[in-house]
């Protein structure tokens, strides 16, 4: 379908009611794989982090790693779920060379945690939006295969594949959300709002990275349309590859559009996977769902059942940290924010950078201003999410601190923001390099002041006698003269004391 | 030394060879060197051994002299022995097949546990025995590398998938053997072959290291031409290992106790029970001859006898061909050429779908295709509950009739095998047939039940040997291998010796 084909947005949901499902992979930040010793550490020279096990030799067996259970169960938890009194690893057979033994031990019909709920705050909504969750389970990752040659690393037209087994056996945590209805409009909003509110709630856990630019932490968005107002589900489409907030938002938007332009033509939605392209904000068509299909699902023999003890569950409980949106009640009040600046705060993305920030020494508004003015910005121009700018709290902070200290001024610093983004180092080594510091030498400054009166001797005289908005005009003068980089308090400082008049 | 010196070794027992070894009459390298002799006598005639280790063996039978030339401790009561490893257990460096021309060429690159264990113990691996591929079979045909002919009668198979290991032992090539047992692979060769094999309690030999069949019917276990051996074997490999979920976290049985207490005690005070379900039909008149000379022997020896009932063991087959099967065709699934082993039709061209299914189909045999088939089918959608799932409550049911069985006998009898040793090539064209012959040994492997093949002579009708399978509740081995002491005891009271002693010499079979 062409883009001009596309229906408009408006106009889609005015005719049809979008239902949304997310299905939210985790890898699990534990030391070692799912079911063997091997380090889980992103990166590494290919197929280095593989032993007999995640490269399913003859012979070798799975064992479980605890820590990816307890992480599993703390995820179930913080979702409200039950946990499961008992339940077993189920292997899903099929055959694909990135999966080394051919099928993926994941769970089938006993997760570890099911029945849960979110709730989630939404531009647009008073009240927070309940998202229930279905199940969360536990599974492994596959490897990566690299294909080489032919167009844009697909396999057809490939001339050959690399596999890449470092990530095989990666412990993964499923989160899966019953259908979420009767969000109209704002479906798009909401999924960004539900994946957002879950990438805090495990970071917050400390059970994972959760960089979705590193795929620790991946989306796919199931999406159907039913007539407006008609109720029920359409037929459904999961879209993959949807790898930041921004492209969730973006890619329920496409699908809303892409469905309800087949539909009103008299169209049916093909039941399938699609995946996501960030360059065009489009989704593609992949592999066909219409003939589901059949994993052949049987209990993993090899694996003897997880049976958590409930004194180990309820010590879980209690252990865990205080949830993200609780948290930010708090800081809201530390910070002296308002509602609107904190929920802007929300929306950007931005509450952990400003912590952060402020935790490198920054004062609250200062961060704020930072992350959600000038950063922000610079985020929207160059595509990319605030977190992944090339510039960290610690960064802004430094920077923050010289605006205090008097050595940069609003301007200069926005310059230095400017060549830390550029990758050109730390702050005060783009200071150096830039010469940017403020010329706050009264020698220096004394000299252009006295230029700049001796140029505008009338206005010179104006000051003289108690006109002070006329000193603007002097000031003007020097900042031009110094290329911006003088301390405009000091120079209206030593343009009264020159004159002799008393500010 | 003479050439009655190494006859005598190649006859002796582990325990005795131990002995020996460790009291400084013979070295270990001298009682491997008589065995790998005897190995290049016989073994081109039998083809019991996929891989033999020469330089492997008398290394380690070297490192054993010298250590006890050290004044050190002997490692195991079994170190400087030889021993025979079915080739379906891992050993770094050295070829592993498992009898399939899917791996040919393959080299672990790892240990498995019972592999740890036997050269920590200071066992002597010789080399790496044939077997069914990927241990699916009960003859030994089904071996991508050729048959294993029964030491008994050239023309007749050792039975399978353990007959490389059971041959070995019966032909006098080692004294020591290790088998794997799913459906009845270590009993039903030992009937076939006049020797003694055990299949532990599931769970009681880590499987780590043990390429699988059916994981959760899979077992390792020791086989010996002795019970005593096959004890002392029991003991260096059991044991729990972190490394297998399904190993049993508890300290191994004490068997040699057992044995020992078996040899010098009779029976009295002992319920011995006869599964009605398995004498009937199907069972040789020459076995259930012989079988019914045990039992009266074990009345003899004071045992108190009773017949239990078992009446689901007759679904105990049907069950075992669709809970195996699926198994199997999810474990095999790993075999596709992408990392080890054979790779077919890879021509640059060929996608990777292609070059799987082209060694797949060409690298595994008809039998592994059948059961990959069939287990396939059985776990698909709309049949995994009518299949899988009923086969499961029937493994169930079985495990009650076990239940209550004990409850009225302390061990339960039954032959090992319903026949002797066969024909090669009479049964390889209908697998009905093949697998009615572990019509006795599968009920146990359903049940995860230790049990074992003690030899009760030979059959009237064949000449050829006949196994007693005793089996015992779930860790329950003590009381399994007493049972089997006393009775191998009396056998060599009544008849001046095991009944391997009566195999042909094989002199000048090459």
């Amino acid at each position: 379908m062409k883009l001009a084909d596309l229906m408009d947005y408006d106009e889609a949901i005015g005719k049809f009611d979008p239902a949304l499902g997310l299905e939210v992979h985790v890898e699990l930040s534990t030391q070692t794989k799912m079911f063997c010793p091997c380090p889980t550490e992103f990166g590494g020279e290919p197929n280095t982090h593989v032993c007999p096990v995640c490269l399913a030799l003859p012979g070798a067996l799975p064992v479980v790693n605890r820590t990816a259970v307890e992480s599993a169960i703390k995820i179930g938890l913080a979702l409200n779920c039950e946990i499961a009194q008992w339940c077993r690893f189920a292997r899903k057979n099929y055959f694909y060379p990135d999966m080394p033994k051919n099928f993926q031990t994941s769970q089938y019909d006993e997760p570890i945690a099911f029945d849960g709920w979110l709730d989630v705050e939404v531009e647009g909504y008073d009240e927070p939006v309940r998202i229930e969750i279905e199940r969360a389970h536990m599974e492994e990752d596959t490897g990566k295969s690299l294909h080489v040659g032919g167009s844009a690393g697909r396999i057809h037209g490939a001339e050959y594949s690399l596999l890449d087994y470092n990530r095989a056996g990666v412990p993964l945590v499923e989160i899966v959300t019953r259908p979420i209805m009767g969000t109209r409009e704002n479906a798009p909003a909401v999924a960004r709002a539900y994946v957002a509110a879950l990438r805090d709630l495990l970071r917050a856990l400390d059970v994972s990275d959760v960089r979705m630019d590193q795929g620790s932490l991946r989306c796919d968005v199931n999406l159907s349309l039913a007539p407006a107002g008609a109720g029920g589900l359409g037929t459904r489409t999961e879209t993959k590859n949807v790898n930041s907030l921004r492209s969730v938002d973006r890619a329920v938007r496409h699908e809303i559009s892409r469905q309800a332009s087949i539909l009103v033509g008299g169209g049916r939605i093909k039941q399938e996977t699609r995946h996501f392209e960030e360059a065009s904000g489009t989704t593609r068509p992949g592999r066909s769902k219409e003939t589901a299909e059949d994993y052949r699902y049987f209990p993993e023999p090899d694996l003897v059942p997880i049976a958590p003890a409930r004194e180990w569950v309820e010590q879980l409980r209690v252990g865990l940290p205080e949830m993200p949106w609780l948290r930010r009640a708090t800081q809201q009040k530390a910070w002296g924010f308002t509602d609107l600046e904190m929920r802007d705060l929300v929306a950007a993305d931005a509450v952990e950078l400003v912590e952060q920030t402020v935790a490198a020494g920054a004062t609250p508004s200062e961060a704020k201003s930072w992350w959600s003015a000038y950063l922000g910005a610079k985020a929207n121009e160059a595509g990319v999410a605030l977190t992944e700018l090339s510039i960290t709290p610690k960064q802004v902070a430094a920077i923050c601190a010289m605006v205090t200290g008097g050595q940069l001024n609003a301007k200069l610093a926005r310059q230095v923001v400017d060549g830390v983004l550029a990758g050109e180092g730390e702050p005060d080594q783009v200071v150096a390099a830039r010469g940017l510091a403020v010329v706050s030498d009264d020698s220096a400054l004394q000299a252009a002041v006295d230029a700049a009166l001796a140029a505008q001797p009338a206005v010179a005289d104006r000051i003289r006698g108690g006109n002070l908005q006329a000193v603007g005009a002097i000031i003007g003068a020097v900042m031009k003269a110094t290329r911006g980089s003088a301390d405009a308090a000091r120079v209206r400082e030593l343009v009264l004391a020159t004159l002799g008049v008393q500010g | 030394m003479s050439e009655h010196r190494v006859g005598d070794l190649i006859r002796m027992t582990a325990a005795d060879l131990a002995s020996a070894i460790h009291g400084g009459q013979v070295s270990a390298v001298e009682v491997t060197q008589a065995h790998l002799d005897r190995i290049a006598d016989v073994d081109p005639a039998i083809h019991a051994f996929l891989h033999i280790s020469v330089d492997g063996a008398l290394a380690a039978a070297r490192a054993v002299d010298e250590s006890l030339a050290a004044g050190e401790r002997p490692a195991s009561p079994l170190a400087g022995v030889p021993l025979a490893l079915k080739d379906i257990v891992v050993q770094k460096g050295v070829p592993t097949t498992a009898g399939s021309k899917i791996l040919e060429g393959w080299r672990p690159p790892y240990d498995a546990t019972v592999t740890t264990r036997l050269l920590d113990a200071g066992v002597v691996i010789l080399g790496k025995t044939n077997l069914d591929e990927f241990a699916m079979g009960s003859s030994t045909e089904n071996s991508a590398y050729g048959p294993t002919r029964n030491p008994w009668d050239l023309d007749r198979i050792p039975g399978g998938s353990g007959g490389g290991s059971a041959a070995a032992l019966a032909a006098f090539e080692a004294p020591l053997a290790i088998g794997t047992d799913t459906g009845g692979s270590i009993r039903q060769p030992a009937a076939l072959t006049g020797t003694v094999g055990a299949k532990p309690t599931y769970g009681g030999v880590s499987r780590f290291g043990v390429i699988a069949m059916a994981s959760s019917l899979d077992q390792v276990g020791p086989c010996a031409r002795t019970v005593l051996d096959t004890a002392l074997l029991h003991e260096v490999i059991a044991g729990h290992d972190p490394r297998d979920s399904t190993s049993i976290p508890q300290p191994a049985p004490q068997v040699v106790d057992a044995v020992r207490r078996g040899q010098a005690e009779d029976l009295s005070g002992l319920r011995v029970g006869v599964v009605k379900q398995l004498r009937g039909s199907g069972y040789q008149p020459g076995v259930v001859a012989s079988f019914d000379a045990a039992v009266a022997a074990m009345t003899r020896l004071g045992a108190e006898v009773v017949e239990v009932d078992c009446p689901h063991f007759a679904y105990g087959l049907a069950a075992y061909y669709l809970i195996m099967p699926s198994e199997v065709s999810s474990n095999l699934a790993r075999f596709d050429a992408m990392r080890y082993g054979l790779r077919l039709g890879d021509d640059g061209e060929a996608s990777a779908e292609a070059v799987m299914t082209a060694t797949r189909g060409r690298g595994f045999g008809a039998e592994v295709k059948r059961r990959i088939i069939l287990g396939t089918y059985a776990l698909s959608a709309g049949y995994y509950d009518a299949y899988y799932g009923s086969a499961q409550k029937v493994r169930t049911l079985i495990s009650r009739d076990f239940a209550s069985a004990f409850a009225s006998a302390d061990v339960l009898v039954s032959p090992s095998s319903p026949v002797t040793a066969f024909g090669l090539g009479e049964k390889v064209d209908d697998p009905m047939a093949m697998y009615l012959n572990d019509l006795a040994t599968i009920p146990g492997s359903l049940a995860g039940i230790p049990a074992m093949s003690v030899p009760s002579g030979l059959a009237g009708d064949t000449g050829l040997p006949v196994g007693l399978q005793v089996m015992a509740p779930a860790l329950g081995e003590a009381v399994m291998y007493r049972v089997a002491a006393t009775f191998e005891a009396d056998y060599i009271a009544r008849n001046g010796g095991i009944v391997a002693r009566s195999a042909p010499e094989l002199d000048g079979v090459r």
